[in-house]
């Protein structure tokens, strides 16, 4: 893809930073995109976790009918910032503040982003957010309780620190605004020489197409969020029917953010299956036009679907059959992503290493979430279906089965860039299929208990769904450990991990022709693009390197 | 599943089938096909790559099918839930309020009730509205709901084909005991609701501490934590 070589010598990221200070404040300080992504992957990986520890309680609670271990205010709240941290702080963040911030630059063959301080504005926006998430706990009034879709009135009325939780949401979108636009600017301005749109690797493709939705959907929540805080600081009545207001109003506003949202949470994690298939079948992949398109797509059409989250709300029935029919529509590109996908494979060279495995993982689970969406989207089966166990399932099916399959899938496909270390292979594939096993234990029996009728945020349920309950908290803990084993085996490779290449798994492109780790800005030499970004006959030139 | 509470269970169901009949014909053909590739085109094989960018042909057919099932399975549910939607003229009407955490009926002839109470056979039309904040009226065993939602009246109707009890859940969150507002559908034979129906308001007090539905209900869930 590009000519030029490695210096063997030079200093990585780790050993020269963008100024003077050294240690901590070398980082915190720096506007490196490399040490800010390695940053965003330090602290949502953090937040990850507590998100997890938090569903653990739950699903404690939830193993048996009546108490167990907590009161209902307790379960609720946790309930909440499960979601909440989850939502805000994780995911939505995600895969473009971690890898978009580390390898957008250097796929394209650029420096660094196009403004790399305003890059460390969002992330220190991004902590502020998430201080204001923790004050939230502490201050009198309690933890918030309302679900994190704070639906009104209720979430006016409850005592709990609303205001403060839902105004660190609005800090967050700054936070995702700035990333966005920053992206945006940099895939127009800072591709290397030779490299056109549809030279673009994959993952470019979908964090700029998420980019735009970061940028174009973010506002409408951050001012549905200010009007609830005026709400319930003035009485200002515009949600809350009490006050005169419209609580469907703030639901078509909510989801006009949250729905798009969602795309912001898998799109850019689409981008990394489309890196990950071509490098271990080692050939180019299929269809790339129809994979670039379909993720504008997803973006485009994913705008005009919300309100299939209030199909029994009281809108119209025109309403709903309108965003029935587009639901619908909305399936076609994903479908599209997968079986290009697939056909990749065919007739490839295929080395079925852990960041594969993921991928595989990733298929079959996100399959299974995307099917389910067609259940929920027609509005028959939705009726029914709508705030129960089913939704549950469907929506962590897609998510953490989605978006957190292709987390580990991109890290582990990027650890030994990052940090310029190997991994425990053997390890990291018993910790591919533990996760698979016990994600299916863990959620696939809320589609079963969903169809029976168990609605969702309930703190205790009634005893025919006991055994299902139990099933699934068991499924918690193996999925406990199996996290244990996937994140241990980074922690533990950090350190003891054998030194990587620049290119172990002979991808070629652009952050595979560079050192591991990376050189502060990036390439020793200029880059310059000859080749498609999957053309894999330059691999042999790349050993020569 | 217990199908058969009522007619509209059954249209339920059958899209349900429809769906997810597609849909499981689709996951294990997308994953056999991965796996096949997989194992076939495996590296350790010796296998050279070929470097095929793509097929319009292909895409065209895999946008194109998936296009034609999707469209079936919108029409099919569509079908199904104007049934929902066709709302009956000359049903028995009842009244229902929503409050944290409860459900009150209220019948034509002002009788009050915790729990629903309807004769089997016959069109039953409920006024949603809640009292304070949002829930949502859910009789899983009818495949129904509705949210209920302060300052507007939402619509529901059903005609249930079998005499016996049925849960009635809340299925938006709606605070502290949100997983205790159950309550009841008491299907009757229309001679009995008859009677049941013509009671004098003495005995409306009576079915109504009877049928409390926190009460009915915290035998089994046991209400904790602080108001």
């Amino acid at each position: 893809m590009a000519n030029g070589t490695i210096a063997e010598h030079a200093k990585s990221f780790y050993e020269e930073g963008t100024s003077k200070k050294t240690g901590l404040l070398g980082w915190f300080f720096s506007t490196d995109h490399k040490r800010i992504g390695i940053m965003y992957l330090a602290a949502l990986s953090t937040f990850f976790i507590i998100g997890v520890i938090l569903a653990l309680f739950m699903r404690l609670e939830l193993i048996a009918p009546g108490e167990t271990l907590m009161d209902a205010q307790t379960y609720n709240t946790i309930f909440t910032l499960h979601g909440v941290i989850m939502i805000f702080l994780f995911i939505v963040p995600g895969i473009p503040a971690i890898f978009g911030n580390f390898f957008l630059p250097l796929m394209l063959g650029a420096k660094d982003v196009s403004f790399p301080r305003l890059n460390l504005l969002s992330f220190w926006i991004y902590i502020v957010g998430a201080i204001l998430v923790v004050i939230s706990l502490f201050v009198p009034g309690g933890p918030i309780d309302t679900g994190w879709t704070f639906y009104i009135p209720y979430s006016v009325r409850t005592g709990t620190n609303v205001s403060l939780a839902i105004f660190a949401a609005f800090v967050l979108g700054f936070s995702s605004i700035l990333t966005g636009l920053n992206f945006i600017t940099t895939v127009h301005r800072l591709k290397a020489p030779g490299m056109g749109f549809f030279k673009m690797p994959l993952f470019v493709w979908s964090t700029y197409a998420t980019a735009w939705i970061q940028v174009l959907a973010t506002p409408v929540i951050g001012i549905t969020i200010l009007l609830v805080i005026m709400e319930r600081a003035f009485g200002i009545g515009i949600f809350d029917p009490s006050l005169g207001g419209d609580p469907i109003l703030y639901q078509h506003l909510f989801w006009i953010y949250s729905h798009p949202a969602v795309y912001i949470m898998i799109l850019p994690a689409m981008g990394i299956v489309s890196e990950i298939i071509p490098t271990f079948a080692r050939r180019t992949i299929f269809g790339y036009n129809a994979i670039a398109l379909s993720s504008l797509a997803i973006a485009f059409v994913g705008y005009l679907v919300w309100a299939h989250h209030m199909f029994t709300s009281g809108m119209s029935d025109t309403a709903r059959i309108v965003f029935s029919f587009l639901t619908f529509i909305v399936a076609l590109p994903s479908g599209v992503k997968v079986f290009n996908w697939v056909a990749t494979m065919y007739k490839g060279s295929i080395d079925p290493q852990p960041p594969f495995l993921w991928v595989m993982a990733f298929i079959v689970l996100f399959s299974i979430g995307g099917l389910t969406g067609l259940v929920l989207g027609s509005l028959a089966t939705d009726i029914h279906l709508h705030d129960t166990y089913f939704v549950v399932a469907h929506f962590h099916y897609v998510m953490f089965g989605g978006t957190g399959t292709i987390f580990f899938a991109g890290l582990y496909y990027w650890f030994p860039k990052m940090f310029g270390k190997l991994y425990h292979t053997k390890l990291a594939n018993i910790g591919v299929a533990l996760f698979f096993v016990a994600f299916n234990l863990l959620y696939f029996p809320k589609f079963i208990m969903g169809y029976q009728g168990m609605p969702r945020r309930y703190y205790d349920y009634l005893p025919e769904f006991a055994d299902l309950q139990l099933v699934s908290t068991i499924g918690s803990w193996l999925m406990a450990i199996a996290l244990i084993i996937v994140f241990g085996n980074l922690i533990r490779s950090l350190r003891t991990g054998r030194k990587a290449t620049s290119n172990p798994w002979g991808g070629v492109t652009l952050e595979w022709h560079t050192t591991s780790p990376p050189p502060l800005e990036n390439f020793e030499t200029d880059i310059v693009v000859t080749h498609d970004p999957y053309d894999f006959s330059q691999l042999e030139d790349m050993k020569n390197e | 599943m217990g199908s058969g509470a009522t007619q509209y269970v059954e249209t339920v169901d059958s899209v349900m089938l429809y769906i997810v009949g597609i849909s499981v014909v689709l996951l294990i053909g997308i994953t056999a096909v991965m796996i096949y590739f997989v194992v076939k085109y495996n590296r350790k094989k010796g296998h050279k790559p070929e470097n095929i960018h793509g097929n319009w042909l292909l895409e065209t057919i895999w946008i194109a099918i998936p296009t034609v099932l999707v469209m079936t399975m919108f029409y099919y549910s569509y079908i199904g839930y104007k049934d929902l939607r066709n709302f009956p003229e000359d049903g028995l009407e009842v009244n229902v309020t929503a409050r944290m955490w409860g459900w009150t009926f209220e019948y034509e002839n002002g009788k009050q009730t915790d729990s629903l109470y309807v004769p089997v056979n016959q069109p039953v039309m409920l006024f949603l509205e809640s009292v304070d904040v949002n829930h949502s009226f859910y009789v899983p065993a009818f495949r129904i709901k509705e949210d209920v939602i302060a300052g507007r009246v939402n619509k529901l109707h059903f005609t249930s084909d079998m005499v016996g009890d049925y849960d009635i859940a809340c299925a938006e969150y709606c605070g502290l005991k949100h997983s205790m507002m159950y309550s009841k559908v008491k299907v009757m034979e229309v001679a009995d609701f008859d009677k049941w129906y013509a009671e004098t308001d003495a005995t409306t007090d009576e079915t109504n501490i009877e049928t409390n539905p926190v009460d009915s209900t915290a035998a089994e869930i046991k209400p904790t934590g602080e108001m």
